[in-house]
């Protein structure tokens, strides 16, 4: 199946916001960049027909951890060095390193290309089937989430409180 | 092109970006935030992948990555706050000695 126009734009827009990531001096700026790369990645999962995690996507990473991402934005100091001056002084050896990696994983994706799918529609990613095994097979780790995000709650609370909670 | 090579290599190019943020910024929540680009970039792997296949365990999955990387992000930016109260500064070069 080949690519349509609106995967090109939403991808498109997806390198765009990295790209502002990449360049932009205040971190409120780099948390709009990622807003909008995960805002285009939902439309594509969208446009592949996986409209469950599309969904997934924007409650829980643009509704939850960027909302908690920018109010920590907005209790900083906005005179802080790392505000002004943003790269450190790897910039040249990181961006020379990644670019190698970069030219090695696109020449195995181009030699070797992607194996023809065997399977072919995406017809579980629907809200109903999904529900459905989800509950039925899936319950067990999904019970399990719940149990590590109270193990989280209370390791943040203990973190923040620190050894003998001198920090109220 | 071929669908799933375009997002396999839309993948590779998000991860590369974020690999880059992380090496190369230096506020440490901005280093936090590529980290997240790179958890998005394999997450639109294991979609691509997950639908061409046309598994629930792959939605599933994905769900449960979710919320790991929700849990992740809760304990990781009270961490960050934590180093900034401490030496007034989010730039990670005021860290270096934390290394070992």
């Amino acid at each position: 199946m080949t690519a349509g126009l609106p995967l090109y734009l939403l991808a498109a827009l997806a390198v765009g916001g990295a790209l502002v990531m990449l360049a932009a001096r205040h971190p409120m700026r780099v948390a709009l960049g990622l807003i909008a790369t995960m805002l285009a990645l939902a439309g594509v999962y969208a446009d592949l027909g996986a409209h469950v995690v599309a969904v997934f996507q924007v409650l829980i990473y643009v509704g939850a951890v960027m909302v908690f991402m920018v109010f920590v934005i907005m209790l900083l100091d906005t005179r802080d060095p790392s505000f002004v001056a943003r790269y450190s002084r790897l910039l040249l050896p990181g961006v020379a390193a990644v670019a190698a990696l970069v030219a090695l994983l696109g020449a195995l994706l181009v030699g070797r290309g992607v194996a023809p799918a065997r399977v072919a529609g995406a017809a579980d990613f629907h809200l109903q089937p999904f529900s459905a095994a989800f509950l039925a097979e899936y319950w067990l780790p999904f019970e399990l989430t719940s149990v590590l995000l109270v193990v989280v709650v209370v390791a943040a609370i203990a973190v923040i409180r620190g050894r003998g909670g001198r920090d109220g | 092109m071929d669908r799933t090579q375009f997002l396999v290599a839309l993948a590779i190019a998000l991860f590369a970006l974020g690999l880059v943020g992380v090496i190369v910024r230096r506020n440490a929540l901005v280093m936090l935030m590529c980290m997240e680009l790179m958890v998005n970039a394999v997450v639109l792997l294991l979609v691509t992948f997950a639908v061409r296949a046309g598994s629930t365990a792959g939605a599933a999955y994905v769900f449960l990555i979710f919320v790991v990387a929700a849990a992740e992000i809760a304990i990781a930016i009270p961490i960050v706050l934590l180093l900034a109260r401490q030496r007034r500064t989010l730039d990670v070069s005021a860290f270096a000695e934390l290394e070992g």
